[in-house]
């Protein structure tokens, strides 16, 4: 028996979470750490931070988001953006990260990958692919928030980040990232049924049927989630509009508008489902 | 009275902040070190670890703290070992062939199957959470003291602990078909596959019985 697990996943820009849609357009949510220890609280198995402009403005807020959170907050947390060098990761797991993700760096010197997981151990080193489904069918992997083109092919890069050495794979469909269309589960299937490390799903969750589907159907081992849980959290937290209005477009959230593809739900609620379904998965008593 | 000093050993492998962190949150004072002064005047000492067998091996003789942290062990200072600290107690592991290890306890390491007999693939590492049993060990006074049968704790490993002596066996866990040990207690020696300080706040409370029941805060 396995059991499964949900990660939150929070986009990071500056000092505020953000959520985009094909990862671009972001829109201000609220303060990531009140999100973070909501999530904690609520039952999250682990939860992602990705800084997605950190190649555009350094990582210091990151940094200070990680290590507010790390004190309070006792399960995995993974960290990505812009990690470029063996140094960058040890800093980030200085601040508090468990885990690190690569994307841009991996496809630019694979070698980072052999390098990293030497030194910080294969389960600290998650390989992040980003692909986008070309019109002759084939997938792609692309960089730096999928805003740079690079030709590598999704799948031959899957397997060529286990072989140096990586400890999972978190693949995105930008094509379905933050529409709630439900994840690509040609290409998730087609990544998990060859992997032999854990394979975590993103990109698409609009309700809790998706999830279940990505287990499923496509055979993900964990699940990635943001605009899904994102929306309800909102409501929970009542975000303060005055501590979000440093920078960014924040009219979204004062309007507290959703998307009608998104279905905004809680982890209890997507727990509780995935049990009804027959999939083993952590609850908190 | 004066404050307990707790040393989480560091043997240059690994990510030792999220122990550190944990400790920390129950109120343990600790210093991360490989110094073998400060090994042994420590009140108690914490074996974690994430990475090989083998490494952290070669890592502990070469910063030549083996003895120092079988010794303390053996004069009863309490020990708590984490996930790669649970295999390295062990006499040996079969991780890329034949390594020793502290053999503090007897028996041995070996790698998790990929798949079960019935031919289902189980991934490997498990990079997941999973329950603990009790076996014929209470868990009453012991660092489980506050965790239930069948509570959910984070694992990350691809090697599993086979200890000679089962009266030790304070837990286990099933994967890939196989049901092993994922927690043992031998006297001062308590040590466990799973990241408690990753594994909320029940995990959390696995480190203040920890440091209640000896004494350390």
């Amino acid at each position: 028996m396995s059991v499964y697990r949900v990660i939150p996943r929070l986009d990071i820009k500056g000092p505020n979470l953000v959520k985009g849609i094909h990862m671009e357009g972001l829109r201000v949510l609220g303060q990531p750490d009140r999100f973070a220890e909501y999530y904690y609280q609520t039952g999250a198995d682990e939860l992602i931070f990705m800084d997605v402009v950190a190649s555009l403005y350094g990582r210091n807020s990151l940094k200070d988001i990680i290590s507010l959170t790390a004190k309070k907050i006792f399960i995995p947390l993974t960290v990505g953006g812009g990690l470029r060098t063996l140094e960058d990761i040890n800093e980030v797991l200085r601040a508090g990260a468990d885990k690190v993700c690569l994307n841009t760096a991996a496809i630019n010197d694979p070698d980072i990958i052999k390098n990293a997981s030497k030194k910080f151990g294969s389960s600290t080193i998650v390989v992040a692919i980003e692909a986008i489904k070309e019109s002759n069918g084939k997938y792609l992997a692309y960089t730096d928030n999928a805003r740079e083109y690079t030709g590598v092919d999704v799948f031959e890069w899957a397997e060529r980040v286990q072989d140096m050495g990586a400890g999972e794979i978190y693949i995105t469909s930008v094509d379905r990232e933050g529409t709630g269309e439900g994840f690509d589960l040609e290409l998730i299937k087609e990544i998990a049924s060859k992997a032999s490390i854990p394979v975590i799903a993103h990109g698409g969750a609009g309700k809790v049927q998706h999830v279940i589907d990505s287990i499923q159907s496509g055979g993900a081992d964990a699940v990635s989630v943001a605009s899904l849980l994102h929306y309800e959290t909102i409501n929970q937290l009542k975000a303060d509009t005055d501590s979000n209005q440093k920078e960014g477009n924040t009219e979204f959230l004062k309007n507290a508008r959703s998307f009608n593809s998104i279905q905004a739900t809680s982890l209890q609620d997507i727990k509780s489902q995935m049990i009804n379904a027959g999939i083993s998965c952590r609850q908190l008593g | 009275m004066k404050e307990k000093l707790i040393v989480i050993i560091d043997y240059n492998l690994g990510n030792l902040f999220s122990v550190k962190h944990a400790c920390d949150h129950v109120g343990l004072n600790t210093v991360t070190s490989n110094d073998v002064e400060l090994i042994n005047k420590a009140d108690a000492l914490i074996l974690p670890g994430v990475g090989a067998f083998g490494e952290a091996m070669n890592n502990i003789n070469e910063l030549d703290i083996k003895e120092s942290i079988v010794n303390r062990a053996k004069e009863g200072v309490p020990l708590l070992g984490v996930c790669l600290g649970l295999q390295l107690l062990f006499e040996e592991s079969e991780e890329f062939g034949h390594q020793e290890g502290l053999g503090l306890l007897a028996g041995s390491v070996k790698r998790l199957p990929s798949s079960s007999s019935d031919g289902q693939k189980f991934k490997v590492p498990q990079i997941s959470w999973n329950t603990i049993h009790g076996e014929s060990k209470p868990w009453s006074s012991t660092i489980l003291n506050s965790v239930d049968d069948g509570e959910y704790f984070y694992f990350v490993h691809s090697y599993y602990v086979s200890p000679s002596d089962e009266s030790e066996i304070l837990c286990t866990t099933e994967y890939a078909g196989i049901k092993y040990c994922s927690g043992i207690m031998k006297n001062n020696i308590i040590a466990v596959q799973f990241h408690p300080e990753k594994s909320g706040e029940k995990g959390i409370s696995v480190y203040r019985n920890w440091a209640i029941q000896n004494d350390l805060i």
